[in-house]
């Protein structure tokens, strides 16, 4: 056949024609698209049967009832537990992400022991063996209070066996974290005597005036304390929220009056007065005050002027005048401490001064007032068996009353006074003020031991790291505490195997106390931590184990106080921050960033605004009126005596002249891409002040420079 | 299927905005429940996933006047012009990816259709839409937490809020199961209203009376008298909807006391909103 040129178009024509009315281009458009679409690393989650599990959430004190959904073995959704005592179904959203803390890349899987630089994988049985056999050196040198122990809070199991371990030991060295609960009993402890805690009735006040308290920034038990906000429209309770920034809470409350940061005690101080001047006082409460009352009203008439105080504070005497008034006036009021979460620094004198103004308007232990009542210990525990070097060893003094000045001890001596440190479920190396310090004094520690799940900026400063099970893989009790009014304690349950090869904190103390011997092994004679709770939680066990909660106390309690004014009739002073700059740093406590010892999981990072991170780099609060000139995501250098950080700034007319306000929480540096090399570290810039008269660190900031990178 | 049989739901849901406290819960349970992924640095709000987004509102006033209230912004499950279910993204929509059920009122998102062309992320006026830029990756491990309920995405598709559709799914499963015709309200209630620790989202059937969305909205049947398009406006004066005056009818409310926050629901010339701002927040009532 002959291919002329009229044949070969028509046939070219005809191919076009038939190619373009068969499917095959339809069919290639479809298959490279379903192909674009199937890529292999694209997970398919498997199916099977659903199932809900109940525990409680240990990530804060909050102890929220939890539900985990779970298909066939694996959970895969954490929710609020309905009808809990505490939460009634509400979550956070940290509990709601804990999942992601099982499976966080930077977490601990095997024990671990550090060699020049680098940690090296070991087996239980060495990591056990070294850390018994270091502890026997130390006893034998006779020399027992040299062990020393850093965990969380002081109530719970674990916490009651590490202390139970260091004082069979022979060590009165145990120590908590600075925490709500620890100031709420230090407040408690000086007003109204030892061994007590404070609780406040938010759900049933009808005026609460909070003193930079973040009821909805995280502060004690935060879904508890979203719940009490939200319903005060409802109930017809009004709000005040003083706090030199409009956070989160003070946006939300009735009245938002901003003050001079750190003047806050003599802001309570000066209520105080105008309550005593106009006569507003509960006669019969104010009667069985102690310890130099008529002392402390000449103080208040002499130093707290409304004139003065109006200087100090920035807040105009009228405005001072009516707010006491009508906190004095109201039914049910009931006044608030605790600074953003509650869980950084705190003056004791601001604590015991708001404390006050409860005592003076007689709302202790009313409905709708602050509930003063003996801390309630659940558990009981046998006598430890006590060998000559353990009786010898815990009468030693305590070599300090806090944290923070442990470290300085450590820091100002040339001999080691802590031999070995052990640390549970903290991160003092990232949470404490001048971090840089508190690592010095890490290395200046021979043996430190961590117990955490995941390779935070302690664990990496430790000798041996025992990994521990996260809070969803274990049996735990987790009492609240957090100023709630009512005290629960639940059941944290595991509700999936250990996903590595990690142990519970409980089975970890027996092991190392069963290899030292003596007096201490002797101490621990349960086979496993299950075992343990079990007797020690005694006639609260049932409940315990069947419900998953018991509820302590509840309501108005009956207990007896008394109120003693003794520290604040000896007129503390009121602390000064460090520094010669002419702005004020301040740190800002957000509900979306937790700044203790859990670090953010990637859902909450994915949370943060971008007016508080920017890419790998902090942004800094300040109004338009302090920053001359400059404009939102400008580079600027901030200055402190501690060091620099290179930040960008945030203009907003939500924080006083003055003021930068940086995010807490922020430039963790572990491994986990999702959560570190973010920003900066706050604690690197802020260095401790120590309140004379309680000792604490109460630095609310620091004097800082800025200027344009 | 006879049409006509069917009593068709209206799922939507009212925010409190004085309620919200910004918390962030309402994000991370949406999140977690419908397998979002997360990537190094989230911090770029337009490339960020976020199918319920949390914006931050300022009543603009210098200190110490300054306001600040927030705002979940989820799908807003538009209707479109007179409620007819042309919501402006399932009109642009050429893969039929996005659909809208006349029978629940939810826009649905199939991910597998979508060959994200992004048009409807142009149509939309809630910035509701998210594409994917790059392909979900998982941490070692942190897969095994994903929920078979929810099919992951891949690389070069648009995802947004379902109203947890899912969760409707095994709601009627379960009335089917139990014999019983339709779901009860508590039945089928979303992720990010069930982790409110506010308790600011309150979702259910803006058709059944009975149920506390609708209690709170009483949407007015009849279209708005000076804005035909505008159906289902709410009769309660703090209640109002996002751009409202564009017809697209979402089924998303917002409620607050506070006047700024209203306003800030659309956008008005100089004076008008002192106008018409008595008349439910929006002109349509004019």
């Amino acid at each position: 056949m002959k291919v002329d040129r009229r044949s070969f178009l028509g046939l070219g024509l005809g191919a076009v024609a038939g190619f373009s009315v068969s499917p095959v281009l339809l069919k290639l458009t479809d298959d490279s698209s379903i192909w674009t679409q199937n890529w292999p690393w694209t997970p398919v989650p498997l199916d099977g049967e659903v199932m809900y599990e109940s525990s409680v959430c240990s990530l804060c004190p909050g102890s929220c009832g939890i539900s985990v959904r779970k298909i066939d073995d694996r959970p895969v959704k954490i929710e609020g537990l309905n009808e809990y005592p505490i939460n009634d179904g509400g979550a956070c959203l940290h509990g709601i992400s804990g999942l992601q803390y099982l499976y966080d890349p930077s977490r601990v899987k095997t024990p671990l022991k550090k060699n020049g630089d680098k940690f090296e994988e070991i087996s239980w049985e060495e990591a056990v063996s070294l850390v018994s056999g270091k502890l026997a050196d130390i006893r034998n040198a006779g020399t027992p209070e040299k062990l020393a122990c850093i965990s969380d809070k002081h109530q719970g199991s674990v916490s009651r066996l590490f202390k139970r371990l260091l004082k069979s030991f022979g060590s009165p060295n145990f120590y908590t974290m600075p925490s709500l609960e620890s100031y709420l009993e230090l407040t408690a402890a000086s007003l109204h005597g030892k061994g007590t805690t404070i609780g406040f009735d938010l759900e049933n006040s009808d005026y609460i005036l909070s003193f930079g308290a973040g009821i909805i920034e995280g502060w004690g038990s935060p879904v508890a304390c979203f719940k009490a906000n939200a319903s005060r429209k409802e109930r017809g309770a009004t709000l005040c929220q003083i706090e030199p920034r409009l956070s989160n809470t003070a946006a939300n409350a009735d009245r938002w009056v901003p003050v001079k940061p750190g003047t806050e005690a003599d802001l309570a101080l000066g209520m105080c007065a105008v309550i005593l001047k106009n006569n507003l006082f509960n006669a019969a409460a104010v009667a069985g005050f102690k310890g130099g009352f008529n002392k402390l009203t000449a103080l208040l008439q002499t130093d707290y002027s409304l004139s003065k105080i109006s200087e100090i504070t920035g807040i105009k005497e009228a405005d001072i005048e009516d707010i006491a008034t009508q906190f004095a006036k109201a039914k049910m009021p009931v006044a608030v401490f605790g600074k953003g979460r509650g869980d950084s620094s705190q003056s004791l004198k601001e604590l015991v001064a708001v404390q006050t103004l409860n005592c003076l308007v007689g709302n202790i232990n009313k409905e709708g007032g602050a509930f003063v009542q003996p801390v309630k210990e659940y558990l009981e525990f046998p006598e430890e068996t006590m060998d000559d070097i353990a009786d010898k060893g815990f009468a030693q003094p305590k070599l300090s009353p806090y944290v923070h000045d442990l470290f300085d001890k450590v820091n100002a001596s040339s001999q080691p006074v802590v031999e070995a440190l052990f640390v549970y479920q903290s991160n003092p190396c990232y949470s404490l003020h001048d971090t840089k310090a508190v690592k010095q004094a890490f290395g200046k520690i021979p043996f430190v031991v961590s117990f955490s799940s995941f390779l935070d900026e302690t664990a990496k400063e430790a000798d041996i790291i025992l990994p521990v099970h996260t809070f969803i893989e274990r049996l735990e009790d987790i009492p609240s505490g957090a100023g709630l009014s009512k005290m629960v304690v639940g059941l944290s349950k595991p509700v999936v195997k250990p996903v590595f090869n990690t142990k519970h904190p409980g089975d970890i103390v027996f092991l190392i106390a069963k290899a030292i011997d003596g007096s201490v092994a002797q101490s621990f004679e349960w086979e496993t931590f299950d075992e343990c709770l079990e007797m020690a939680a005694g006639n609260i066990w049932g409940d315990l184990s069947e419900n998953g909660y018991v509820i302590l106390s509840e309501g108005v309690p009956k207990a007896p106080h008394e109120i003693d004014v003794t520290f604040l009739s000896k007129a503390p002073d009121s602390v000064q921050p460090n520094g010669d700059g002419d702005l004020l740093l301040i740190p800002i406590d957000n509900m979306r960033l937790p700044s203790a010892a859990q670090a953010a999981s990637p859902f909450a990072v994915k949370t943060i605004s971008d007016e508080e991170l920017k890419g790998k780099e902090t942004v800094v609060e300040i109004n338009p009126q302090t920053a001359k000139g400059l404009k939102n995501y400008d580079r600027v250098t901030l200055t402190t005596p501690l060091g620099t950080a290179k930040v960008m700034i945030h203009l907003s007319e939500g924080i006083m002249p003055g003021l930068v306000g940086m995010a807490k929480g922020l430039g963790h540096s572990f491994d986990n891409k999702y959560v570190s090399n973010k920003g900066v570290n706050i604690n690197e810039l802020i260095g401790p002040v120590i309140e004379s008269g309680s000792g604490l660190d109460a630095a609310f900031g620091i004097k800082t420079k800025i200027s344009k990178a | 299927m006879n049409k006509e049989n069917i009593k068709a739901h209206k799922f939507g849901m009212v925010i409190d905005l004085d309620k919200c406290t910004g918390c962030g819960s309402c994000m991370v349970s949406c999140m977690s429940e419908n397998n979002v992924p997360f990537k190094e640095d989230e911090s770029n709000k337009k490339d960020s996933i976020t199918w319920m987004r949390v914006y931050k509102l300022s009543n603009g006033k210098s200190f110490p006047d300054t306001e600040i209230a927030y705002l979940p912004r989820p799908c807003q499950h538009c209707g479109g012009k007179r409620d007819h279910g042309h919501s402006p993204c399932v009109s642009v929509c050429p893969a039929t990816a996005t659909d809208y059920g006349y029978d629940t009122g939810i826009v649905s998102q199939i991910y597998t259709r979508c060959f994200g062309c992004r048009y409807c992320m142009g149509a939309c006026p809630y910035h509701a839409r998210y594409f994917n830029w790059w392909d979900p990756k998982w941490p070692e491990g942190m897969e095994k937490y994903l929920s078979p309920d929810v099919s992951p995405r891949m690389r070069g598709v648009v995802e947004k809020c379902s109203f947890c559709y899912h969760r409707y799914q095994a709601a009627k499963d379960k009335a089917y199961y139990d014999g019983r015709e339709d779901i009860e309200e508590n039945e089928y209630q979303t992720a990010c209203a069930t982790a409110c620790p506010a308790g600011a989202i309150v979702f259910g059937d803006l058709n059944n009376p009975a149920h506390r969305v609708h209690e709170i909205v009483k949407p007015d049947p009849h279209p708005a008298p000076n804005n035909p398009n505008v159906v289902g406006k709410s009769r309660n004066p703090n209640v109002f909807r996002l751009l409202e005056r564009l017809g697209t009818n979402p089924k998303v409310y917002y409620l607050s006391e506070r006047e700024w926050v209203r306003k800030a629901g659309d956008h008005y010339l100089d004076g008008e909103w002192d106008k018409i701002k008595n008349h439910h927040g929006s002109e349509s009532h004019g």
